[in-house]
């Protein structure tokens, strides 16, 4: 694998019909990097949480997704309202989506965790009414000491 | 167990156009809600669920899932066979509730666990 593949996405506010598509094209494109369906695997798994995530709280967004040759560096922004508490936002099972996003299947309050899980790096940036960046990272190989 | 034996098993049609050869699963997942689809989904896992919009194929893709069972007789909609096409996983659905079919799957050998 070659030099830095940098690719950036919108991700438009509460259309659920075309979210996840900046995840799909980024499973897409490490696939055919040949990147290893584990890490293909957590890193769609990652990436479409964040997606989701930005869709239903942030009113959209912007994802900037860096390949590396070791690594994979996601940065999913929106500019909504920002998270108040990011400690009790990490527990499992807290949400705060309104009923009309759980008919659509989201909003258990698995979704930062769940990132966490999956990503080797997590750092999240919030503030209140400016709005939230999530920042990914995903080593192709294990790492020593992370 | 092939994806032909699940069909039958559940009294299954399928609705999608890819082929089902060559796709096995192992495991299945029963759930309505794609948060818990991400958080707890095995490898080679049937999906079975009785919601019915394009996330739930954006979730399929997302964890390697290649079939999707809509129960209580749901069908998918013309967009998400398409989707679902194009990412090669199989859509199919019975006239069972979700509590029927999972038990039929599990009694069958079907279980939560997977690799």
């Amino acid at each position: 694998m070659g030099g830095v593949v940098v690719r950036q996405y919108d991700i438009p506010a509460n259309d659920f019909t075309v979210a996840g598509e900046a995840s799909s094209n980024v499973r897409k494109i490490l696939s055919q990097l040949g990147v290893s369906p584990d890490i293909v695997k957590r890193t769609s798994i990652a990436m479409y949480e964040a997606e989701i995530n930005a869709v239903i709280h942030g009113n959209g967004g912007q994802a900037l997704v860096e390949i590396d040759t070791d690594k994979i560096y996601i940065r999913i922004s929106d500019q909504g309202p920002g998270i108040a508490d990011l400690e009790l936002a990490m527990q499992e099972g807290y949400s705060t989506a309104p009923d009309s996003i759980r008919e659509m299947g989201f909003g258990a309050g698995m979704g930062l965790s769940n990132i966490k899980k999956h990503a080797d790096q997590l750092k999240i940036d919030t503030e209140i009414d400016k709005g939230t960046t999530v920042n990914i990272t995903v080593f192709f190989k294990p790492q020593t000491g992370v | 167990m092939k994806i032909s034996e699940v069909a039958q098993l559940i009294k299954a049609s399928v609705c999608t156009n890819n082929s089902v050869e060559g796709i096995e699963v192992v495991s299945a997942c029963s759930a309505d809600l794609m948060s818990d689809v991400m958080a707890f989904s095995k490898s080679n896992a049937l999906l079975l669920t009785g919601l019915v919009n394009p996330q739930v194929i954006r979730t399929a893709e997302m964890m390697d899932i290649r079939a999707v069972v809509f129960v209580r007789g749901k069908k998918p909609t013309e967009a998400m066979i398409e989707m679902a096409d194009d990412k090669s996983i199989v859509l199919l659905t019975t006239d069972y509730p979700m509590f029927v079919a999972s038990g039929l799957l599990y009694e069958n050998g079907i279980h939560g666990r997977g690799e």
